[in-house]
């Protein structure tokens, strides 16, 4: 082994870092390219290559040949289907820089993976097979990573053994695919002539490509100039993890910084609060520092005691951030659940996490043609541009200008998971322009003259479980007490105000989102009011929930099962259902979900509606809604 | 100004360790006694100074730790003013399990995997670091940095959650816990260079020394105490050796080394051409067994 090679694996310590992504079609060789990259570097250990010989003899998949794309496909189901199905991350060292790989990807329904790769990635391998060309996964690839803001590409033009190493088929691919790049906004393309099985321009420049003068993959590499740089001239950004309290007369800030350089004694804003103040110190525990720049994790100490809490960023105070609560922006769709407009989910920017939701797309981007297709709702692997507004207001840069203050995930609010991630365009105006309107009369007043507390009684359950009946019976008692309800019902409503929604799940989220902002108003106008709603999704009755106040709303589950309501079917609907003759119909192709903690739950099965109207009457009683019936006489 | 990659390795650990302590509700940290332990703690203190460590640090004892990992343990613990907790699976003991009798798979199960469980359950952390790093084994490179595991503390390689920029999903729905690797974009080269730079103190273990060893089927395996099982005619002899990595001493293989310092060790790895996990027995049960024991609960 050469001096110079023992070198590569033991890089100094100062060296940079670069995080790179690796796209392309399944067959386009790209975990070959990699494990030949490792393997040209001599970065391959002794019993990886003992053990990825013995893997290449058992798959048999390169005919006794070494085969690389054992050495990437970790999982157990991807060595047994051959494809790489997540996102995988190698490393590999040069004396000049290490490497981090995200290795995505190319199959069509994981456009998923391919973001996340892309998302920290200073620059992309974009691989085509020569005899290919440009096909329809790298446009894709290609928009995505422009559209993730990856600054360098490089066309890897990829089994050039199989094309004779023609020039002319790689002259070709190089202008075909300078045209496409430039229509979708990336600026820094280079292509390079490659065959990753032979190692052709991999490490060393070619002799069978003798045509081709520019850099190899490698140079390349260890050139290119990574996103922190230029992080570093953008303005300060610090979006606050943690506040360091260890003792009453420290109070720190912790973060990562996520643009520009700070020092002590610059003036800076606290937003969304606005606030202004100096940095006093830098503290670290090596002590503190004269300057922290992006990508540095620090503790800050400010000049003023002002009020600063995790999810608040601290901004250069010349060249300020963004505040608002409304925006549009690119929304990424990872999740087998539809994205449904309407609909609360979390979301989370730097530290902070806040309630968002989501307008009707604009439009859904085909990533393969880059047309506007008008969408309801956003699918698995969709992207769309949608307007988002959120419940606080909230600090960001547009993605363009900072990738970390520009960007953010959506995560369900009952699965935890994250469904979607998005990058941020612009805030709309509106939110500025729309005050609240303080009133004397208040809801407690209203409710008083009433004699009664407002509330909500939330009916749910499916078609036909008698939640009407229930609600009517209740509705009689309390207005026989003198009491003032309304009874809002859902066949009623949607003849009028939600007339103009059907029953697919994005209109039934809006159906509920209308019907619970008008029993909130009913509410602040001292009523009782009782929804009579199948209403079956448990996130959208939470979001119900959160629009009164704690205590003013009150679920009732109609617990029928589907058996005994199907074999009610007041109104014939089933069995139009079963037919086929009614689509989305709930219980039998749309899904109810059951509330887990409602406040009252009637069996039907074991209980009259008399009764089950007494109950829920006799519930207000004990909650103080109402007072107990007068005495007779 | 230009960061060295370690600045960034650091950086980043530092990020995900806060934003753990700003969301868990109650975090720990699984102390292995390791190098990687080593550099995780250390990069602890530093995310959170001038602060105290936020959370306590766990230690799953097999009883069949190396004495010096034991001494440098409590050592540690001692000096540095850490909430150490160790827990050692009670029917394990009851039962006396041990790798000898009851094989290298069971014992890593009940004395490793349940006793994970056990301690966790019993505490109740939501959140457990870890110092597992991606380059160590191929089903570690598509974990996530934030990974969910079930009320079963069961690892589904399927349906992890994307993880984009630095914007880490901390969220779980009730009865599942996080594992979070800190030291995921870390090499082992990389938990070397560090600790030099940063003058991290490792168990000596690590660095060659005249140690009593025998040789198991090519693997040197260190008699540490009388509890190891001599086959007849089988006398231990003193040879340099050093560990790659340390766990349970019966099912650790040394390797034949004359690098007795950090800078000694670092040259030394420049030149292998063994990979890391090659010293450790319990890898070698199955084909894809990491991938099986992660499935199971195992970190």
């Amino acid at each position: 082994m050469a001096g110079a090679e023992l070198g590569a694996r033991d890089p100094q310590p100062e060296r940079g870092m670069l995080r790179l992504v690796t796209c392309g079609s399944v067959d386009d060789g790209k975990s070959t390219l990699i494990g030949r990259l490792l393997y040209e570097a001599n970065l391959l250990f002794e019993d990886e290559l003992l053990a990825l010989e013995a893997d290449s003899r058992k798959m048999g998949t390169q005919g006794g040949e070494l085969d690389f794309a054992l050495l990437l496909d970790g999982l157990i189901a991807e060595r047994e289907q051959g494809i790489t199905i997540d996102v995988a991350y190698r490393f590999f060292s040069t004396g000049r820089r290490k490497f981090i790989v995200a290795d995505t990807p190319g199959h069509e329904q994981y456009t998923r993976n391919m973001v996340t790769g892309a998302s920290t990635a200073d620059a992309a391998i974009v691989l085509v097979d020569a005899r290919k060309g440009v096909v329809v996964q790298t446009r894709r690839h290609s928009y995505l990573l422009s559209l993730l803001g990856v600054r360098h590409v490089v066309l890897a033009v990829n089994k050039m053994d199989l094309v004779d190493y023609a020039q002319a088929t790689f002259a070709a691919i190089e202008d075909a695919y300078g045209r496409f790049a430039s229509q979708v906004g990336l600026a820094h393309v280079q292509c390079i002539p490659v065959s990753a099985l032979r190692g052709d321009n991999i490490l060393a420049a070619s002799e069978r490509t003798p045509w081709y003068h520019g850099p190899t993959l490698l140079d390349l590499l260890e050139t290119v100039e990574v996103d922190q740089a230029r992080r570093e001239r953008t303005p300060f950004r610090m979006p606050v993890q943690w506040v360091s309290r260890p003792h009453p007369d420290f109070r720190g800030f912790a973060g990562m910084v996520a643009g520009g350089v700070i020092r002590p004694g610059d003036r800076i804003r606290v937003q969304p609060s606005g606030r202004e103040t100096r940095v006093a110190r830098i503290v670290t525990f090596d002590g503190d520092l004269a300057q922290a720049a992006a990508g540095q994790s620090v503790t800050l100490t400010l000049a003023d005691e002002i009020d600063v809490s995790r999810g608040d960023v601290l901004t250069s105070a010349e060249a300020d951030m963004g505040v608002a609560d409304q925006f549009e922006a690119t929304i990424v769709w990872m999740s087998d659940q539809p994205m449904l407009p309407g609909r609360p989910y979390w979301l989370k920017l730097g530290a902070k996490t806040v309630t968002a939701t989501i307008t009707h797309p604009k439009y859904r981007v085909n990533v393969d043609t880059l047309e506007h297709l008008a969408v309801k709702r956003l699918e698995l692997n969709d992207i769309g541009v949608c307007n988002i507004s959120t419940d606080r207001q909230v600090a960001f840069d547009a993605y363009r200008d900072n990738r970390e203050t520009g960007s953010f995930v959506l995560i369900d609010r009952l699965s935890s998971e994250t469904v979607g991630a998005g990058m941020l365009h612009f805030a709309l105006r509106r939110s500025h322009n729309i005050h609240w309107q303080a009133t004397d009369v208040d809801k407690a007043a209203r409710a008083g003259l009433k004699s009664q507390q407002a509330c909500v009684l939330w009916f749910t359950g499916l078609p036909g479980a008698g939640k009407s009946t229930i609600a009517n019976l209740v509705e009689r008692t309390l207005y026989a007490r003198g009491l003032h309800t309304y009874l809002l019902d859902g066949d009623n409503v949607r003849h009028g105000l939600n007339r103009d929604l059907g029953f697919t799940d994005e209109d039934r989220v809006e159906n509920i989102r209308r019907v619970a902002e008008v029993a909130r108003l009913m509410v602040d106008a001292g009523l009782i009011v009782l929804v009579s709603f199948i209403s079956p999704f448990r996130s959208e009755r939470r979001m119900a929930r959160a629009m009164v106040q704690e205590g003013e709303f009150i679920e009732v589950f109609v617990d029928t099962p589907l058996p005994v309501a199907e074999a009610r079917d007041p109104k014939g609907l089933y069995r139009k259902a079963r037919r086929g003759e009614l689509r989305n119909f709930t219980g039998i192709d749309s899904p109810y979900e059951a509330p887990e903690h409602a406040e009252i739950r009637i069996d039907t099965t074991a209980t009259n509606p008399e009764d089950a109207a007494a109950e829920i009457v006799r519930v207000l009683e004990e909650r103080g809604i109402i007072g107990l019936p007068r005495p007779p006489g | 100004m230009t960061l060295s990659y370690l600045d960034h390795l650091e950086a980043e650990s530092i990020h995900i360790m806060r934003e753990v302590v700003a969301e868990a509700e109650k975090p720990v940290m699984l102390y292995s006694i390791g190098k990687d332990s080593s550099v995780m703690l250390h990069l602890a203190r530093k995310a959170f100074h001038p602060s105290r460590l936020p959370f306590p640090l766990l230690h799953i004892d097999t009883t069949w730790k190396f004495r010096e990992m034991y001494e440098f343990r409590d050592h540690t613990a001692r000096e540095l003013n850490l909430e150490l907790i160790v827990h050692v699976n009670p029917e394990g003991l009851a039962m006396n399990v041990n790798p000898f009798t009851h094989g290298s798979a069971l014992h890593t199960d009940i004395m490793k995997t349940q006793a994970l469980k056990q301690a966790l359950d019993r505490h109740g952390f939501d959140v457990a670091f870890g110092g597992a790093r991606r380059d160590e084994e191929k089903s570690r490179a598509k974990e996530r940095i934030f990974s969910v595991r079930s009320a079963r503390h069961h690892w589904d390689p399927k349906s992890q959650r994307p993880e984009l920029w630095r914007i880490y999903n901390c969220r779980k729905r009730q009865g599942e816990s996080i594992r979070v690797f800190p030291l995921s974009n870390w090499t082992e080269l990389d938990v070397w260079q560090y600790i030099r730079r940063e003058r991290i103190p490792v168990v000596p273990l690590y660095f060659a020394k005249a140690r009593p060893v025998v040789d198991r089927g090519g693997t040197l395996i260190m008699v540490d105490d009388q509890r190891m099982p001599l086959d007849p005619g089988e006398a231990p002899a003193m040879r340099t050796v050093r560990f790659r990595t340390l766990g349970c001493y019966p099912l650790t293989g040394a390797i034949e080394s004359t690098a007795d310092t950090v800078a000694a060790v670092i040259l030394e790895m420049s030149r292998t051409t063994r990979s890391e996990r090659q010293g450790r027995v319990i890898d070698f049960d199955v084909t894809s067994s990491m991938e099986r024991k992660k499935q199971e609960g195992y970190f």
